[in-house]
């Protein structure tokens, strides 16, 4: 059998006769007729926009085509100079960092957290229902989110600050205060995707063996000695892949969520690349320097990526590639 | 001890959607008095009455229903069609298709670049900007090709030897296989295009075809109101906010009626999705 699939192999890697290769298209046409579509879709959708990057090295015009406009000064990097010279940039970028990285440290551990103590039940219909309730956020969009959070912090209407106002207390400033805000926009995404990120390591909890457990039990092991000696080393693998994910991200930023939370009065901490981009790119037209700014960014995740990834290798763990 | 951790994270989830629901609810003298907490004061329907004679929330509404139907039905069709041929191990090219692919995931040009290419096709403005760009997920896709995989070659060699044509075999075998895993895309490629407003955000300036989220952002923000027929011919202050209450509330509805439902398949989705990634 073996050697039959071997021989196969052997037959394939040989260049094609023309007969061979009319059987070969006579027989497979369909599956590339099929393939058709999604590939021009990411050739025109995902890889032509790659061609604009060259923006990034030029002078922008709007009545020259991409290869008619002007080289930037200094070989070319003036539009990356310039954008580390930009104040606005560099703030972005402080926000990005800060926020992502407060993000996984914060926001993390949580899932993994509410996995665990979804796998302590023992009810069904009561571990079903904390499901489907938890998922619920993740759902809803971030403007909807954004409603309710205006309605829930408002200072003066505001569900909580009702009650701080009735306890005697003194009204915080959610959305309003670049402080506050921070806690506000950490407090949201986990509220938003803790619920769905559990399941990943739910799955992962349910792979481990049940025999395990029983060992411990007979063993005389506790509930928590189980979690922690059985279930956290179980999903152990899981963790890393998301973290290395996570980390890769760590100058990564999603557009919905900082842009709907923000406000002219929390700027200083709110701002971050992506929305920079949008301002100063789709608003503010400096397309050069905006592409510069993007192409930094995609750069460096991938960068990132692959430093994470290099680094759990080193600790011994599997990575992602 | 942990039931009780497990209600409170419940109660925190459910919430904001509640006090909000109440919102939407009661009528203005008790929100202005600031008595409304999770259970409507002064009870009345006037604030959804008022949405529902808003032309503007109307159109927006249809249109982002009808754009969520299209949009999920051309997405779920580029997904299948990307997905089924490359789990046959016999196609050349399979190895050069999937790098394509999978660097897509990895880098992309950025806002800008992809900004001047929808000028450049003449999409700024255009309907087909919502529709087209978005209409196929890498990830969703990988989930539906892994979910392929799974299903037995013999089925697929038994047709083969029948004479079946492999459009024959998508239609005839892959496609019956998995429907729960084609209702749970469904469900994503449903959802992200009713919460997504960014594409429509940068790249629709026509108001008329904005998506529902970015009315409701434009409402938030004041931007745009909810037109208001009082009988004195202006708005009290605590209309606007059930008003804000019920436009929330009510664009939620369509996908909590529905997510419940799918909760089994989506679970085993996103574990697809994350063993292969």
């Amino acid at each position: 059998m073996a050697r039959a699939r071997k021989q196969e192999v052997q037959k394939e890697k040989k260049p094609l006769t023309k007969e061979e290769l009319w059987i070969y298209v006579k027989r497979y046409w369909q599956l590339y007729l099929l393939l058709l579509a999604p590939m021009l879709y990411f050739l025109i959708f995902k890889y032509s926009p790659m061609y604009y990057v060259l923006i990034a090295f030029k002078k922008y015009s709007i009545v020259q085509s991409v290869a008619e406009m002007p080289w930037a000064k200094n070989h070319g990097f003036e539009y990356f100079l310039k954008a580390f010279k930009n104040k606005d940039f560099i703030n972005a970028l402080r926000n990005t960092i800060f926020l992502n990285l407060l993000d996984i440290i914060v926001g993390f551990p949580v899932p993994i957290i509410f996995a665990l103590l979804l796998n302590e039940l023992r009810l069904k219909f009561f571990k079903k229902t904390v499901q489907t309730v938890a998922y619920m956020p993740h759902f809803l969009s971030w403007v909807i989110i954004y409603g309710l959070a205006l309605q829930v912090f408002s200072p003066n209407t505001g569900l909580i600050n009702m009650v701080i106002e009735k306890l005697g207390g003194e009204t915080i400033h959610f959305l309003d205060d670049p402080n506050n805000w921070v806690k506000t926009y950490i407090g949201l995404g986990i509220w938003q995707s803790f619920g769905w990120n559990s399941i990943i390591y739910l799955a992962a909890i349910s792979g481990i063996s049940p025999e395990l457990y029983e060992a411990a039990s007979v063993d005389g092991a506790n509930r928590f000695q189980k979690m922690w000696h059985i279930t956290l080393p179980g999903i152990r693998p899981t963790i890393v892949v998301l973290l290395i994910l996570a980390l890769g991200n760590v100058l990564g930023s999603g557009f919905d969520r900082p842009y709907v939370l923000q406000n002219n009065l929390v700027m200083k901490n709110a701002e971050v690349i992506s929305t920079f981009v949008y301002k100063y790119g789709i608003k503010g037209l400096q397309f050069s320097l905006t592409t510069a700014v993007g192409l930094f960014q995609s750069i460096a995740n991938v960068f990132f990526l692959l430093l994470a990834n290099w680094f759990s290798r080193k600790m011994g763990e599997r990575g992602i590639m | 001890m942990i039931v009780v951790i497990c209600v409170l994270i419940m109660i925190i989830c459910l919430l904001p959607m509640v006090n909000l629901l109440a919102r939407s609810l009661s009528s203005n003298e008790y929100l202005i008095r600031h008595e409304v907490y999770l259970w409507p004061k002064g009870f009345n329907t006037s604030a959804y009455t008022t949405v529902f004679k808003d032309p503007k929330y109307l159109r927006s509404f249809g249109w982002t229903a009808f754009l969520t139907f299209v949009c999920t039905f051309l997405s779920l069709l580029m997904s299948t069609l990307c997905a089924y041929p490359l789990i046959f191990s016999q196609l050349k090219g399979r190895k050069i298709f999937n790098v394509i692919i999978t660097i897509t995931m990895f880098f992309n040009a950025g806002t800008i670049p992809n900004y001047l290419l929808m000028q450049n096709l003449k999409l700024l403005d255009n309907p087909l900007v919502l529709i087209v760009p978005g209409c196929l997920s890498v990830y969703n896709m990988i989930i539906l090709r892994s979910f392929f995989y799974g299903i037995p070659d013999s089925l697929r060699e038994a047709a083969e030897i029948d004479g079946a044509s492999y459009w024959t075999i998508l239609w005839n075998v892959y496609i019956p296989l998995s429907k729960p895993v084609l209702a749970t895309l469904a469900l994503f490629y449903a959802v992200g295009r009713w919460n997504g407003y960014s594409d429509a955000l940068m790249f629709m300036k026509k108001e008329q075809f904005y998506p529902l989220q970015l009315l409701i952002y434009n409402i938030l923000q004041n931007v745009n109101q909810i037109e208001v027929t009082t009988q004195e011919g202006f708005s009290t202050p605590g209309l606007q906010e059930s008003i804000r209450a019920a436009v929330v509330m009510f664009s939620t509805v369509p996908i909590l009626c529905i997510y419940p439902f799918l909760q089994k398949y989506f679970i085993q989705c996103v574990t697809i999705g994350a063993v292969k990634e």
